[in-house]
């Protein structure tokens, strides 16, 4: 038994594209989609029939649509016939797989996208539908309501304050300002925000992410094929996912157990990174993550302002991939980590790390 | 490039199983895969798992609901979609995790529970007044009819067949003990041409399979099956000049799939195949679509017993799509009973000597496609 966080092949990002964060795209998913075909194709002088393996991530129930993944092909173009696949995942997992898929030595270049469109539900009741579907989900168990509870137990541990999520906040939306992707952003100090009133105690409003839509997408190219397509390919080191129990009475919400396993796995020395793009869709998720990571403070953690500022759901794991390759791709940065997770109170969370050379 | 074996196969009794919990359905199938693979939960190195749409059950992204029942708590685990298709597409992504050499030992399973939700509307895409999915294809069906000539009682032959192979098969969901063509002819009509015995049943049921290496597959207790292709291909649900009785995609993954596996003539080549058939005619369309028969004659081979047990071209040994449906295992139950031929496990419904079998799968507007070419041999030559 063993598992491996890269392969024999050297993988990198060539091209990366992110619709803006929409409170309400009025247009449908399949054109968020075929905006960054376009731009990936123009960015890299491909053509369609050019990338090898196409690979989404998006999730039925946003839109209330079974199949809904389906419309989605309009997008990123299936003529002649692709080789392709869909996860109902964020399109992190997607980038996970497409990185597998190119280990295998036979094809160069694979198209990998994530998308969703939340503003047509109503997230709170879709969602608790994540939970256990004969305990949980009848008590409209939601996620919110998770992040109030690990809140609380970080609360109750001393591992932090309210003070502490208001300063992520704080943070989060001043860098959202510098960031054109960002749907919410503003210069607002932590006491400012102390002063807001509770929404899911002790979490207040802006504990937690906007309501968004918008898609993110990359290409990913093997060894020489990478260097052909780009001058600064940015370099796939590791990439590792892992799991925690759907039973939240079995895991200690201060701790995120599956990061460090993630981690562990990756060798990764928490000082090493520039940059950590994270995804921290409710503020104490910060706290939780940097202390499994083992961030020290000299690691910038979510200069694009992170799902505080906006959270398309299912593109926003991947987002965190494109925000870190950016950094790469022009100097800003030499290695990043980015992060995505998956389910309530960061129940799994992948990892995944990239640095300008390819060893 | 490594190598994936299949040493270990795991299934449900498939039917309404009202007794017990999407939990219980996927541990279970889980549990039996890794008994026959003479492995434990800690062997497992990942876990890729698929099913049709989560509006079926009405549960959201269940890779986090059933993290705790599949094992897969501390380890990496990812679920696949790609509609009907997406049993097959998720043994592929499987395999792909142990081709790359990243994992040494992947379970892969599908699963579906129809009985508990309405799979009518949500095959038509959660729409009310859905025509359901064969109404979708039916038009298709009597277009096929038109072009190739096929006389009327090929559908109904495939139904007959499909279920006397069903009644060899403990797991299928229907045995229908007193099946013959007159009881499928005087069935009601529900989409001109397919009768309701011509359809497929609404099924609840998982199906798993444990995939390794070569060094994995010489520590299996039991012949592994070796994974000597795949192929996915996917098209535009719609569009002017479309063939939607033989898609391209199809033909497109088809071709891929035979050339990787170095196979130049299919009919003699493959010993045996698990088609997605969910209605009837289906049968004959996929041998054309597949390039398994020529143009126009793929009704012919149904016709002259060739598809049957002890035919040149067994399709559907097990009872197919027809006799057990829970959607999202479905495309893996092809693949997994594919694998059960070569290992020569397959019982009451073996095809004698069979060492190259294909498992198929087809979803959405027939737009989606994945199939696998497993063998007893690790390299067999053709």
């Amino acid at each position: 038994m063993a598992s491996r966080t890269h392969g024999k092949e050297d993988i990198a990002i060539v091209a990366v594209a992110q619709t803006p964060s929409y409170r309400a795209f009025e247009e449908t998913e399949p054109l968020l989609l075929l905006t960054l075909t376009n731009e990936i194709l123009k960015a890299t002088g491909l053509e369609r029939n050019d990338v090898d393996f196409t690979i989404a991530g998006s999730c039925d129930y946003l839109s209330g649509l079974p199949f809904a993944f389906v419309s989605n092909v309009d997008g990123f173009g299936a003529w002649p016939p692709v080789y392709e696949s869909h996860l109902e995942m964020d399109g992190a997992w997607a980038l996970f797989e497409a990185y597998v898929r190119l280990q295998m030595g036979d094809i160069d270049t694979a198209l990998v996208a994530g998308s969703g469109k939340s503003s047509p539900g109503r997230p709170r009741e879709i969602f608790a539908l994540q939970s256990n579907p004969y305990y949980l989900a009848p008590l409209g168990f939601d996620p919110i309501s998770l992040a109030g509870m690990q809140a609380n137990a970080l609360i109750d541990s001393g591992k932090a304050t309210e003070e502490d999520f208001a300063r992520v906040v704080s943070r989060s939306r001043r860098d959202g300002l510098s960031n054109p992707y960002a749907q919410v952003a503003k210069d607002v100090s932590p006491e400012a925000l102390l002063k807001e009133p509770y929404y899911a105690q002790p979490l207040r409003k802006h504990d937690l992410p906007p309501i968004s839509d918008g898609a993110s997408m990359l290409l990913l190219a093997r060894g020489d094929r990478a260097r052909e397509l780009s001058d600064n390919p940015v370099w796939i080191t590791g990439i590792d996912h892992r799991m925690e129990s759907s039973h939240p009475g079995l895991r200690d919400l201060t701790e995120s157990t599956s990061t460090r396993i993630a981690a562990e796995k990756l060798g990764l020395d928490g000082g090493a990174f520039d940059v950590a793009e994270l995804m921290v869709s409710y503020s104490p998720e910060e706290i939780v993550l940097k202390n499994a990571l083992g961030l020290t403070d000299s690691v910038r953690i979510n200069p694009s302002g992170g799902p505080l500022c906006g959270h398309p759901v299912m593109a926003t794991g991947l987002a965190r991939v494109c925000e870190a390759a950016r950094l790469i791709q022009r100097g800003e940065a030499g290695r990043a980590l980015a992060h995505a997770s998956s389910g309530g109170a960061l129940q799994q969370n992948l990892l995944c790390t990239l640095q300008a050379s390819a060893s | 490039m490594e190598r994936c074996a299949v040493v270990g196969l795991g299934q449900t009794k498939y039917s309404k199983r009202h007794e017990i919990t999407v939990d219980g359905l996927v541990r279970w199938a889980a549990k039996n895969a890794l008994e026959d693979a003479g492995l434990e939960w800690k062997d497992l190195d990942a876990i890729v798992i698929g099913k049709a749409p989560d509006a079926l059950e009405g549960i959201m992204m269940p890779e986090l609901s059933l993290a705790d029942a599949l094992g897969s708590i501390g380890k990496p685990i990812h679920r696949v979609h790609t509609a009907g298709s997406v049993g097959a597409s998720t043994a592929i992504s499987a395999a792909t995790l142990i081709e790359s050499g990243m994992y040494d030992t992947v379970l892969t399973l599908g699963y579906e529970k129809q009985s508990d939700g309405n799979a009518t509307w949500a095959l038509g895409g959660g729409r009310s007044g859905s025509q359901g999915a064969g109404g979708s294809f039916a038009p298709w069906i009597r277009k096929y009819i038109a072009k190739s000539g096929a006389p009327p009682e090929v559908g109904i032959k495939v139904a007959v067949k499909d279920r006397l192979n069903a009644l060899r098969n403990p797991n299928a969901h229907l045995h229908l003990y007193d099946i013959d063509e007159k009881k499928v002819k005087e069935s009601p009509m529900l989409w001109d041409p397919i009768h309701f015995l011509e359809s497929c049943p609404s099924s609840d049921g998982a199906a798993a399979m444990v995939l390794t290496n070569e060094k994995g597959a010489k520590k299996a207790p039991k012949k592994p099956a070796w994974v000597i292709a795949h192929a996915k291909r996917t098209e535009f649900t719609q569009f002017p000049g479309r063939d939607t009785v033989k898609p391209q995609a199809g033909v497109d993954c088809a071709e891929a799939l035979y050339k990787k596996a170095g196979i130049t003539n299919p009919r003699k080549q493959i010993d045996c195949a698990e088609l997605y058939v969910p209605f009837s005619w289906y049968e004959p369309m996929w041998l054309e679509g597949h390039l398994i028969a020529p143009e126009n004659e793929g009704w012919k081979m149904t016709l002259e017993g060739a598809t049957a047990i002890g035919g040149d071209f067994p399709v559907n040994m097990s009872g197919g799509v027809l006799s057990s449906n829970p959607i999202g295992a479905s495309g893996m139950i092809r693949c997994l009973e594919a694998a059960n031929q070569v290992r020569g496990t397959a019982g009451e419904y073996q095809v004698d000597g069979a060492r190259v079998a294909l498992g198929h799968a087809y979803g959405g507007a027939a737009n989606y496609f994945a199939m696998w070419i497993v063998s007893s041999e690790k390299d067999p030559k053709f």
